[in-house]
């Protein structure tokens, strides 16, 4: 036959049994000739701007699916930070453009819209405040809309008023859809090192070194990958590592051929392929479960970090291998509300909060879809949030922190969101207070690149 | 995408007919099998066709339906995708 049959099977078994899917296709879009100092003539411009040029990509999308009968699971928009778009305006606020971009994605029939974004690592302006301190009421507002605030990075340190005020962005956001367990911190992400390219929700936005329009690419494959090493027979971490990595080729060279089909009929520039393993709540598919493969008892125990590493790295050499447009976050991520094997390691103690943060130093991103209790003070989830940007500061990587602190939630109890979002068990929090230490406000400074150790 | 030729698969348990009955609406809709292979593994009938769809005046999602539709119908489940999925995933 001119094409294996068993290459055939294999590609069908991929998608039927371990979940392979083109996790999002996601359109970035430039806002940035909307600006205008009325409030109002801006939203029109982001309106029409959105819904002209996204007015195909889902039906486009749906064509490439079926096509290459390949899952695609959401179309998603991603707009230049709207703290620069919406910074001429002279209200207080910018709720109304975040109420504009949920319109907009809604008319476009996408499942996410990302950039209601801030970038303020080193400083913020007038425009970035009021950006900031509309989130809560963004959030809580819209349904599609999602957030991020750049608050770090390598080359400018760690802005400590910035994080000081996520804190209590958070706990507002959290109070405002307590009435859902604090959805709106799922739709809200604290970034070091923050990539302007990446597909993924809740952290994308279309940085300000893009084009006007690109589209960037989402693959995800944990399942297949766990698959994988299970099908190994007692293999050493050498030959885990060589599968790894020829699983993440094949899984890339499927997001590539996706990705440049619909860039080509969209005639939009391809912008990158993030080979994320991005786990979903369906058993099997989930990087909790890679790593138990590869002979951990239970995710969090002691070797995680290491196996976690092994991970991350196979995956980037076998993607960087299939395309030459890797870019994004790419590597695994670890949210734990929508990875089953996650929540379990959490429920039965084999997770804490303090062992991911450790692997988030060799991961993707960072402490992801973590819910706290309800009353953690706002102080905490800063110090939380200081803390992972550390990790990505020294560490010259993205990291980011999205948390939950769940509304009249306790150890013991569990929050619910459905669909992608998962559920989550509560994770305890230190009881001991940061506040003196995250009040003290400033900056700490870029670190020194040179005498690693 | 490169060429219209798409890879069909009936996946399924065996019985008399399967062949003759998926054919016959590739031919309807002016479809030509390449290629064709077939094999029982662990038991299950596992059918793989190369096929070659019209140039001009091809509904792929037409196609698609006609193939579910009868796959249904005689319990398997067959699936129409265009080649380059499976050549992207395993050759460079």
């Amino acid at each position: 036959m001119l094409i294996n049959p068993n290459e055939i099977l294999e590609t069908i078994r991929m998608v039927r049994m371990e979940h392979l899917d083109i996790r999002t296709v996601t359109m970035g879009i430039s806002l940035r000739d909307c600006c205008h100092p009325d409030i109002e003539v801006l939203n029109e411009n982001i309106y029409e701007k959105i819904t002209f040029r996204a007015k195909e990509l889902v039906r486009t999308t749906n064509e490439i699916q079926s096509l290459y009968g390949i899952p695609i699971i959401n179309r998603r928009i991603s707009v230049t930070p709207i703290a620069i778009v919406a910074e001429s305006c002279k209200t207080p606020d910018f709720v109304s453009v975040a109420k504009t971009m949920d319109e907009a994605a809604k008319e476009s029939g996408v499942d996410f819209i990302g950039g209601f974004s801030a970038l303020v690592h080193k400083g913020t302006t007038s425009g970035d405040l009021k950006l900031i301190n509309s989130i809560p009421e963004a959030l809580a507002g819209t349904e599609k809309v999602c957030s991020s605030v750049n608050v770090a990075t390598t080359r400018a340190g760690i802005n400590m008023d910035a994080v000081g005020m996520m804190g209590n962005i958070i706990k507002r956001t959290a109070e405002l859809t307590a009435d859902r367990d604090g959805i709106g911190c799922a739709k809200l992400v604290v970034f070091a090192n923050a990539p302007e390219d990446n597909p993924f929700m809740a952290g994308a936005f279309h940085g300000i070194g893009e084009p006007e329009f690109v589209i960037n690419v989402g693959v995800s494959g944990p399942g297949v990958v766990n698959a994988a090493i299970r099908e190994l027979e007692n293999p050493d971490l050498t030959e885990i590592s060589e599968t790894i990595k020829k699983t993440a080729f094949k899984i890339t060279r499927m997001g590539e051929m996706v990705g440049r089909e619909v860039s080509r009929r969209l005639g939009v520039e391809f912008g990158i392929l993030d080979l994320s393993l991005a786990p979903t709540p369906a058993i099997g598919d989930s990087v909790a479960a890679i790593l138990e493969a590869m002979g951990l008892e239970r995710c969090g125990t002691h070797g995680t970090t290491a196996a976690l590493a092994l991970l991350n790295d196979a995956v980037k050499k076998g993607g960087a291998m299939a395309s030459s447009c890797v870019g994004g976050l790419s590597g695994a991520f670890i949210p734990v509300s929508e990875d089953a094997g996650m929540i379990e390691a959490v429920k039965v103690g084999a997770l804490t909060l303090e062992k991911l943060e450790a692997m988030t130093s060799v991961c993707s991103v960072g402490l992801d879809m973590i819910a706290v209790p309800g009353d953690t003070p706002a102080s905490t989830l800063s110090a939380i949030i200081a803390d992972e940007m550390a990790i990505g500061v020294i560490n010259r990587k993205t990291t980011a922190v999205r948390i939950i602190p769940a509304p009249g939630k306790v150890v013991g109890d569990s929050v619910e969101f459905g669909g992608l979002l998962g559920s989550a068990p509560i994770m305890p929090v230190s009881n001991f207070s940061s506040e003196v230490f995250v009040k003290r406000g400033g900056r700490i400074p870029a670190p020194i690149q040179s005498l690693t150790n | 995408m490169t060429s219209s030729r798409f890879i069909i698969t009936v996946i399924g348990s065996d019985r008399v007919g399967i062949v003759a009955r998926v054919t016959t609406v590739m031919a309807s809709f002016n479809v030509n099998i390449v290629d064709i292979s077939q094999t029982i593994m662990q038991g299950i009938f596992t059918m793989i066709m190369l096929a070659e769809a019209p140039q001009e005046n091809f509904d792929l999602a037409a196609f698609q339906k006609s193939m579910d539709t009868e796959g249904k119908s005689l319990g398997v489940e067959i699936k129409v995708q265009h080649e380059d999925a499976f050549r992207f995933m395993h050759r460079i």
